[in-house]
């Protein structure tokens, strides 16, 4: 694996490494003398769950927090940053899973932001040299597509995170953090990145990438580091460790199967689709059955989804669920017994102001009072159920949901669709952008609502995903969705040649 | 599993942090109303706190308090309401006009229907159109004024004198037990206000709604139904404010209270509503009404211009949108 890197002049340096790093807050132990090396001309995979103390430790890195006790060494210089912009000074720089451009500059404005080369008495901006710098970078970068006077906003988000390299590369850095930075790319942009991180490893900057994607991980990194509560879980040469000792090492104990399969028996059907326009869909969801879509972002899955459960108008075509026929309003879904969880969490999914109660409750008050009455008490009851059922971390169901982690958020939302009862599980990217611990739990929930006799209807653009959980898949291109499968005939490379449109249908 | 609830930030503090937003929610509009009684009976003396300037308090800010427990309702609901005045101001007319053939219940009822009706028409306004609640009221605020200056053909319409001129009287010489009848009914209307936004399905579904209105939909709370219903009822508030402001001015005046929604808003600001949505106490509304009136009545018995009351009301209200700023 990966020759070419290990060859490179220079390579395999120590370039950061961290000893017996400890950080507490108050009383809670975040970091807990945890070590970590990186070198020169590889990529360090950082990988652990939502609150393993992986944002602690490059807070530290990244000189926004302080370490209590524990060494850090830059080139085998003691490394001690009072602030981000030393760190950054020091050949440090972190692109956060959030874009940070500023919006309405341009590219080479933002790549120099803070650091503009200046002429004159008057320290008048030299935008000539500044567009040059620009240029350069983003040449390293083998991307001279985008031009320097171009303005951010205009950006895909691909092409927005390359500027933000460009400019940790424009500064010299010689250590690049890396969070998350394929949750919001499609399958083109996440190849154009780990080529962009293949031409950093050839320029000896080490890299460390924090992900939740363990496919991501296995395919660009070199190292391997797992924390779990704050302490090293594991870790060594990626060529040496599969995805599921990966895997085990984060949730701390075997996951045996990450895609359980209980006693699945297929039933009546009971979602009917023909002809639906938009979607071009035809398909039926029966009961004890994982139906999925697959598809790339931008297909049109979304939108079928949304068609289905009335939240978009149907054009033409047919939906029929249990007994009833024809469209109907989100409500009238409800009552049929679809349940619908939004891709959009924080905007759609969920409503992050109110409490975790009212957000598992909203879609069906009727049980906490007669007569359109709702006693909170009985509502926090019904909730903490499902807090303890499903595992979800928070301090009492009366907590708003924009405090939780991602992982747990979308735990609330699942607890909605089975508080409400419902027979048909619209599922819309259920586990994105969450911890592989929570994902795990979400795929044994789902195993056991179909075990249990409830149709589910998936959309997941994580192909590993749907083969592992779905019972039949059609896939979804150029907003057509194509032919159901059984499983057993699906694999990555046949869904992802349907899903690009490689193979016409 | 044990270790990690420990070790994850986020789990140990949110208690004390929920806490912490409660007090300041309603705490805080508390504490500022009982530090602005506190300063102007420093200032004034014991005089301040006698039970007839009390009852002058209360009886000063009953008409705000009455509309603004309907826009309580609207600005959880994430909408607003400017039409608020003008309502009022239909309100005095229609009960003078109906005042002329009927009783005084009818002409009140009637006052009221008509208030409603034009709440409903924002609120219908709101869901079809499509346009933010700011515009649609905006405009309907000149349209309502404009019928009600129709209605009136442009004059103050009189009215006999009936028991409703009493509402508001003090008790020494008007109708009611201890408190004059109609801060009896606002009492009453504001208990009934905070258990429904508390402890019925319509009043979760207003807050989910004013929180974010994508999610309520998506989990099948009528939104048209339900916000017509807001409005419709914020309209009913206002005009039983007009009946109050009539019994104030014995007439039917079109041009009463021309930006009295800006009180009613303020009231509710200061009281922790959050113009995002979502949010919205009927004692925080109270009190913020309260705090206003404090203000003006012991300003004026402090013998201080009007510009001074009107500088701190202005610092209030800042003071609270920063205060809800860092709450959330």
């Amino acid at each position: 694996m990966a020759d070419a890197v290990t060859q490179a002049p220079g390579s395999g340096a120590v370039r950061l490494e961290m000893r017996g790093v400890r950080k507490a807050f108050g009383a809670t132990v975040a970091l807990d003398g945890v070590d970590l090396v990186a070198r020169a001309g590889e990529v360090c995979a950082l990988v652990g769950q939502n609150g393993a103390g992986k944002s602690t430790l490059m807070a530290i890195v990244a000189g926004a927090l302080k370490p209590d006790s524990g060494s850090l060494l830059l080139d085998g210089v003691p490394y001690a940053p009072r602030d981000p912009l030393a760190a950054r000074q020091a050949g440090v720089a972190m692109i956060h899973q959030e874009l940070s451009l500023a919006p309405h500059l341009t590219v080479m404005e933002n790549i120099l932001l803070g650091v503009e080369p200046v002429r004159g008495p008057l320290a008048i901006v030299d935008r000539d040299r500044m567009r040059q710098i620009a240029a350069a970078a983003l040449a390293e970068l083998g991307h001279t597509e985008i031009a320097p006077d171009a303005v951010a906003a205009d950006l895909s988000p691909a092409a927005q995170q390359l500027v933000e390299v460009a400019r940790a590369r424009a500064i010299g850095c010689r250590v690049l953090v890396l969070d998350e930075p394929t949750s919001s790319l499609t399958r083109d942009d996440v190849r154009t990145l780990f080529d962009l991180i293949g031409r950093l490893k050839a320029q000896h900057v080490a890299v460390v990438y924090i992900s939740h994607f363990i496919e991501d991980v296995k395919q660009i990194s070199d190292q391997v580091v797992v924390l779990r509560d704050g302490r090293n879980a594991g870790g060594g040469a990626t060529g040496a460790v599969s995805s599921d000792d990966i895997v085990s090492l984060m949730v701390g104990c075997s996951v045996g199967d990450l895609y359980p399969r209980g006693a699945r028996r297929r039933g009546e059907a009971l979602l009917d689709v023909e002809a639906l326009s938009p979607g071009d869909a035809t398909f039926t969801v029966h009961r004890g059955e994982v139906f999925g879509i697959a598809g790339l972002l931008g297909a049109g899955r979304t939108r079928l989804l949304r068609t289905i459960f009335g939240l978009e108008p149907v054009r033409s075509g047919r939906i029929r669920v249990a007994a009833w026929t024809g469209s109907a309003a989100p409500h009238e879904r409800w009552q049929q017994g679809v349940g619908m969880l939004s891709e959009d969490r924080g905007g759609e999914g969920l409503a992050r102001g109110l409490s975790i109660a009212d957000n598992i409750t909203l879609s069906r008050l009727a049980p906490f009072g007669p007569r359109g009455l709702v006693w909170p008490s009985r509502q926090r009851a019904a909730s903490a159920a499902w807090i303890e059922r499903l595992d979800i971390r928070c301090a009492d169901a009366r907590q708003t949901v924009a405090e939780l982690s991602g992982g747990n958020q979308q735990k609330v939302a699942v607890a909605r669709l089975l508080h409400h009862g419902v027979d048909v599980l619209v599922l819309d990217e259920p586990t994105r952008g969450i911890d592989v611990g929570s994902k795990v739990q979400i795929y044994r929930l789902i195993d056991e609502m179909v075990s249990a006799g409830k149709a589910v209807l998936l959309v997941s653009s994580y192909f590993p995903e749907l083969l592992g959980i779905c019972d039949r898949i059609a896939v979804m291109a150029r907003g057509r969705l194509g032919p159901a499968r059984d499983v057993s005939e699906w694999n990555e490379h046949s869904l992802l040649m349907d899903a690009s449109g490689a193979r016409a249908s | 599993m044990e270790r990690a609830l420990a070790v994850d930030g986020r789990v140990g503090r949110p208690r004390v942090v929920a806490a912490r937003r409660r007090l300041l929610d309603e705490g805080g509009v508390l504490l500022g109303l009982a530090l602005v009684l506190g300063l102007f009976g420093a200032l004034i003396g014991p005089q301040f706190f006698r039970a007839a300037n009390l009852e002058l308090v209360a009886r000063q800010t009953v008409i705000v308090c009455v509309a603004a427990l309907g826009m309580t309702i609207v600005i959880a609901a994430g909408g607003i309401d400017l039409s608020v005045g003008s309502v009022v101001a239909l309100s005095t007319v229609v009960t003078a006009l109906l005042l002329r053939q009927h009783g005084p219940a009818v002409s009140a009822l009637g006052a009221i229907a008509a208030g409603a009706a034009c709440g409903a028409i924002n609120g219908i306004l709101v869901t079809q159109l499509r346009v933010v609640p700011f515009i649609v009221t905006l405009g309907t605020m000149l349209l309502i004024r404009g019928a009600a200056k129709g209605f009136a053909d442009e004059r103050r319409i009189e009215a006999p004198v009936t028991w409703l001129n009493s509402l508001l009287r003090t008790v020494r010489d008007g109708s009611g037990v201890l408190l004059p009848t109609g801060l009896w009914i606002t009492v009453l209307l504001a208990v009934v206000v905070a258990l429904v936004l508390r402890y019925t399905r319509f009043g979760r579904h207003l807050i989910a709604i004013g929180s974010s209105e994508r999610t309520a939909r998506l989990c099948g709370v009528r939104i048209t139904r339900t916000k017509v219903a807001v409005y419709t009822i914020a309209g009913a508030f206002a005009a039983l404010a007009g009946v109050m402001e009539f019994s104030k001015l014995s007439v039917g005046d079109p041009t009463v209270s021309i930006g009295l929604e800006l009180d009613v808003i303020a009231a509710v600001i200061i009281g922790g509503g959050s113009l995002s949505g979502g949010k919205g106490s009927v004692v925080g509304t109270i009190a913020g009404a309260a705090i206003m009136a404090v203000i003006q009545i012991g300003c004026s018995q402090q013998g201080l211009p009007t510009w001074v009351q009107q500088i701190v009301t202005g610092t209030i209200i800042v003071g609270a949108v920063a205060l809800d700023r860092v709450r959330t």
